[in-house]
């Protein structure tokens, strides 16, 4: 029996001191396996009288019983120490920074992002969006508007030509969005309701005037709407686009061939801070022009100015961006300088949107 | 239009404040532009009298003065003027006024060592005139304390108003006090313009002279004056002229520039000893000229109408005075001219010749035609009162047309157009002040607008009137009906294909720009433009001149801006316009995007887990496949060409076509040699799409996307290698992969190319994998042995190629 507890010393022992799990299993084999220290003993019981074996039998099963115990507690803290060992040496420098995504160096134009503000609202209020050719006739950009040929009118727009063909027309760049208004009423039966974005053209150029600029009109045609309306759709708008709750507006009588009456709307701004803030302060700001469609318009698209009336107006788009994001120089808009892009742009997921807010 | 405060009130008599008067007029649309004071700068310095002055104790030219200024103490003022004298009434500033002619703000001083709290001052120093040998010395009388420009009447505020082309009324300080009376800020003084009895008759005749053609006089009043003794006009027509920016000349050419300004009506004045013979008005003959009153030669032809006489051309019509027969100091007999020109003859001509003239401006908006021969009169009283002299008769040659036009209007059509509650009466009160005529009773009544009124056409024209009058603050804020509950789609499809295009590239990393609709003439031909139609007659500059066919000329310079600032590697796009001709269904939208150096769509530049390469071709081909597939280009039917246009590298470079004629996009490197016409250096990819060419989707009958088909079955994959000459693109390969057998080939990936040892120089191995998804049962080895023969059969067929071994 003393040999027993020996070799169970010994086992037990040489399970402690083994290191790795290969180191483990030698003494495994060693104690169990098919030549093992304990098989070869385990082998002898055959052999042995009944007596011999009522004692020995429990004995040696209970010594393999405690070997096996050992190796699987031994085999568990060698596996633990193992993987402590690989995270170990896994372990990186999470502060590495990272590119940045193509989703946060993308931007949209401020343009682009105001008419799909411009969109949003006026959509709301059930306007769709009407385009045009950026080259137009002369007939449509100023005859149809009731521009009279050779009118001081005509010269306020410095308009861009093309060549005179043979039969004598002369085509131009569009000098307002407004031959989309012609277009839309020779094209569309009443009732309308449009909103005419697009890019407009004047031979001009200085720190605020670029001979390509961006504007956007309205119109409106049925058989009622009026001046009221007219106020009611521009207070509306500015305060949606401003995103203020209220915002004091003038309406000044002036001049365009189209309109009649004409006004020019100024909204209430302050300038005190060096930039301009709308909506509060006691200064005034011309924002845009509107009227009511002049008759000799709507009789040039086939309407009876007797029966259908309605209202049009028209602003800069770039204008009111400057005048909402704080850009100072118009220039810049066309320059594609890609630190005022990411300045100024827009991030991709930045949709306009009134349910989400215009502007974030 | 320029006038001062007391010049107005000349016409208006009222008791409202410059304020008020400002506030109204911007409010019936004279809008103020400028209201200047010249006063303003000169406020703090006051009149002040000299009680005592004695000899500076150190200095021989300097004198201590004890100055009243009307308040307190006397001041103690050290001053070198040699008119320096005890009870001299002068004008005093004190320390923290600004000097404006020595351009210095006083402050106590010690002058050899005497103390000195203020300076009395000069003209010169005051801006007022040269003059600077002494201190002012104003009369006795000078009341002390008062405001010095105030006594001078240097407090008539100038304003100015920013004036509509349809307002010629307003085009003189008269038609102004009209419209300022009609709104209620005052009452209008009676006009004046009684005729003037001649003596004799108008010896010089006016003859028109037009023949056939259209006549660009209609009428033409003309009277001489004899005896007259020119020279400077009085102190209140300079100081008036003078104000509005105007230099005062001579009497006679200073009351025709002050009835050009007080009433809306230019006149000219001939110098009656130059004339010689009849004045003949007709149209110029090719070849002639005219020395202008400007000092300007213009060139004329048979469209500018002129005066002529037996010496020549002596007047540019309703424009501009000839240098010759222009009145003079010396002038003793004075012809007085006042016409009705025709208004588009004056505007052409002015454009033509380049002209600005305050005549002009008049002119071609239209003056009172009604008026010629009043204005005529009261010219010739002002020359008689100011120059002496006798009038000869008044004579008038043509016709002044009567303009009077009748308008049918509705009372109703001021609420139909306003939407505001006006009372009958207050209209008529409204019209009536504003000078129309009114006749009949009732719903309807006929209207006529006064001569100087061209503007006023229908009954449009009067809604604006009542309502610019009574104001436009009384129209009430009305809701606009909504047209449906739920507001609908609105874009049409072209504007939700750019708006998806947008936003896609935008997620891809690329930079929006908005470059020019124009571009230079040889880079538009590079790029496949540059038509004659397609070239403006007038560009603002040669590098703006020619309409663009492609964004990429936009894009490419501005990608060279940017490289120049030091920032290389720049990724932009742009949706916008392209013309291919001049014809409004030339114009196409197109969106386009390029990327430089190493801006790749994982990112620019060196980077710790990796650095970018070079953008290639793929770059572009991406981009333009992400667009593609988020406008809703069918992408599974596109094909890749090889011919992309030829500012495309030819060898890296594609076009993606649903069929061969209807290209969806173009992508690639772009040409070196591209490249090197603009200037421009690479490595720059670029790609092109234009989704106004996609089909339009088949309307759809109901939204459901229908049921899920998957299968329950392991997907079986192999792979397989070929050895294809190098010319054969990976497309015919991989088509005829997947058209091996339509029914279990579901996918198939190309996962490696190899060119070198072991494959033959002119070839290169292509690894595909292929998946294939069993359907009703699991594949047995055989049936999966089946599909790869095919796989091989078909691929070898179509390319020629072997599976490598």
């Amino acid at each position: 029996m003393s040999d027993l507890t020996t070799l169970e010393t010994e086992i037990l022992a040489a399970i402690e001191s083994a290191e790795t799990e290969a180191a483990l299993e030698d003494v495994r084999v060693a104690a169990l396996g098919k030549k093992g220290s304990l098989s070869e003993l385990m082998k002898t019981l055959g052999g042995m009288s009944p007596e011999e074996r009522k004692t020995m039998g429990p004995a040696l099963n209970g010594l393999k019983a405690k070997v096996t115990d050992a190796l699987a507690a031994r085999k568990e803290v060698l596996t633990e120490a193992a993987l402590e060992a690989r995270l170990a040496s896994e372990s990186v420098d999470v502060t590495l920074p990272l590119r940045s995504s193509p989703l946060e160096t993308g931007r949209i134009h401020p343009v682009s992002q105001v008419i799909d503000e411009l969109t949003a609202i006026f959509a709301d209020m059930g306007f769709s969006i009407a385009e045009g050719p950026d080259i137009e006739t002369d007939e449509l950009n100023f005859t149809a508007l009731n521009f009279p040929e050779g009118h001081p009118a005509r010269e306020m727009h410095d308009t861009f030509f093309f060549n005179p063909k043979e039969n004598g027309e002369r085509l131009l760049l569009r000098t307002h969005t407004s031959p989309v208004q012609i277009r839309t009423m020779r094209n569309q039966e009443p009732p309308i309701r449009v909103i005419i974005p697009g890019r407009t053209y004047r031979c001009d150029s200085d720190q605020t005037h670029t001979p390509m600029f961006h504007q956007v009109e309205g119109l409106v045609i049925d058989k009622g709407a009026h001046f009221g309306n007219l106020k009611w759709v521009l207070e509306e708008f500015c305060k949606a686009f401003f995103e203020v709750d209220n915002i004091k507006m003038r309406f000044r009588p002036s001049f365009f061939p189209f309109t009649e009456p004409s006004m020019e709307v100024d909204v209430q701004c302050d300038r005190s801070g060096g930039e301009v803030k709308i909506g509060e302060g006691n200064d005034w700001l011309e924002i845009l022009g509107c009227g009511m469609v002049h008759p000799n318009v709507i009789r040039n698209c086939g309407l009876d100015p007797d029966v259908y009336q309605g209202f049009a107006w028209g602003m800069g788009i770039d204008r009111i961006a400057m005048l909402k994001y704080g850009m100072a120089d118009l220039r810049a808009f066309f320059d594609a300088d890609v630190r005022w892009i990411q300045h100024y742009g827009f991030r991709p997921l930045d949709l306009p949107t009134l349910f989400g807010g215009l502007s974030s | 239009m320029k006038f001062t405060l007391s010049w107005l009130k000349e016409h208006l008599e009222t008791d409202a404040t410059l304020e008020q008067i400002a506030e109204k007029l911007t409010m019936i649309g004279l809008e103020v532009e400028d209201v200047s004071d010249p006063a303003a700068r000169l406020a703090p310095f006051k009149i002040a009298r000299v009680i005592e002055a004695v000899q500076h104790p150190n200095a021989d030219r300097l004198r201590v003065l004890k100055v009243d200024t009307g308040e307190g103490d006397p001041i103690q003022v050290v001053c070198g003027a040699p008119n320096a004298r005890t009870g001299l009434v002068g004008v005093l500033g004190k320390p923290g006024d600004y000097v404006p002619g020595l351009d210095v703000t006083l402050s106590v001083g010690k002058i050899r060592d005497v103390e000195s709290f203020g300076m009395m001052c000069s003209e010169r120093e005051l801006e007022l005139s040269d003059e600077h040998n002494g201190i002012i010395d104003l009369p006795e009388d000078a009341p002390v304390g008062m405001s010095y420009a105030q006594w001078l009447g240097l407090d008539d505020p100038v304003i100015e108003i920013g004036l509509t082309p349809n307002r010629p009324d307003c085009t003189g300080v008269y038609g102004i006090a009209r419209d300022l009376a009609a709104a209620g800020l005052g009452k209008l003084k009676e006009r004046k313009a009684e005729p003037v009895r001649g003596s004799f008759p108008c010896p010089t005749k006016v003859e028109f002279a037009f023949g056939d053609t259209h006549p660009l006089c209609k009428a033409f009043g003309l009277r001489l004056v004899k005896g007259v003794k020119n020279g400077p006009s009085p102190k209140w027509m300079q100081d008036r002229l003078r104000a509005i920016g105007l230099r005062p000349i001579n009497t006679l050419v200073d009351i025709t520039n002050y009835m050009t300004f007080d009433q809306g009506r230019p006149l000219h004045v001939f110098d009656a000893a130059k004339v010689a013979g009849n004045l003949i008005v007709r149209r110029a003959v090719e070849g002639e000229s005219i020395e202008g009153l400007n000092g300007k030669t213009y060139q004329l032809d048979p469209s500018i109408c002129v005066i002529s006489d037996n010496n020549g051309i002596e007047s540019l019509g309703g424009i501009l005075g000839g240098e010759h027969s222009g009145c003079t100091e010396t002038t003793t007999d004075v012809l007085i001219e006042s016409a009705l020109w025709d208004e588009n003859g004056i505007a052409a001509t002015g454009r033509k010749l380049g002209v600005n003239t305050d005549a002009r401006y008049r002119f071609e908006r239209g003056v009172d035609p009604d008026f010629m021969q009043p204005g005529l009169e009261m010219a010739t009283r002002l020359v008689l009162d100011l120059c002496g002299g006798e009038a000869s008769e008044l004579e008038v040659t043509g016709k002044v047309p009567d303009a009077t036009k009748i308008i049918d209007f509705p009372y109703a059509e001021v609420k139909r157009l306003s939407g505001i509650d006006v009372s009958v009466a207050e209209i008529n009160v409204t019209l009536k002040a504003l000078g129309f005529w009114l006749s009949g009773s009732g719903d309807v009544v006929k209207v006529a607008a006064p001569s100087w009124r061209p503007d006023i056409e229908g009954k449009a024209d009067l809604v604006e009137e009542v309502v610019r009058i009574i104001g436009l603050d009384r129209v009430v804020s009305t809701p606009l009906p909504r047209t449906s509950s739920i507001s609908g789609k609105v874009l049409t499809l072209g504007q939700i294909r750019r708006n998806r295009a947008r936003r896609s590239l935008a997620s891809r990393g690329l930079n929006e720009a908005i470059t020019w609709s124009f571009i230079a003439k040889a880079t538009a031909e590079a790029f496949g433009g540059g038509k004659p139609e397609l070239a403006l007659a007038n560009p603002i500059s040669a590098d703006l001149s020619d309409m663009r066919p492609s964004l990429l000329p936009g894009l490419l310079a501005a990608a060279q801006r940017n490289a120049d600032r030091g920032y290389p590697d720049v990724a932009l796009f742009e949706i916008g316009q392209i013309f291919a001709g001049d014809a409004p269904e030339d114009q196409s939208m197109a969106a386009a995007g390029i990327r430089r150096g190493t801006a790749k769509l994982q990112g620019a530049a060196r980077h710790w887990s990796g650095s970018s390469a070079s953008v290639d071709v793929f770059d572009a081909k991406a981009d333009a496949e992400a667009v593609l597939a988020a406008i809703g280009a069918p992408v599974d039917k596109l094909q890749v060409f090889r011919d992309a246009p030829d500012y495309f590298h030819p060898g890296r470079s594609g076009a993606l076509k649903l069929g061969p004629k209807n290209t969806l996009a173009v992508f690639g490197e772009i040409h070196p040699r591209t490249l090197a016409l603009l200037d421009i250096e690479g490595p720059v990819v670029a790609f092109e799409i234009f989704p106004d060419n996609l089909p339009q989707p088949k309307g759809k009958a109901t939204r459901s996307k229908g049921a899920l088909d998957t299968s329950g079955l392991m997907p079986v994959r192999r792979d397989f290698a070929f050895v294809v000459k190098k010319d054969v693109s990976a497309e015919t390969l991989l088509k005829a992969a997947r058209g091996a057998d339509k029914a279990l080939i579901t996918d198939v990936n190309l996962f490696d190319i190899y060119e070198g040892k072991g494959v033959a120089e002119d070839s290169k191995s292509i690894a595909i994998d292929v998946t294939l998804q069993p359907r009703q049962k699991t594949l047995t080895d055989e049936e999966i042995d089946a599909v790869a023969k095919k796989v091989i059969a078909t691929v070898e067929k179509a390319t020629g190629g072997t599976l490598r071994s």
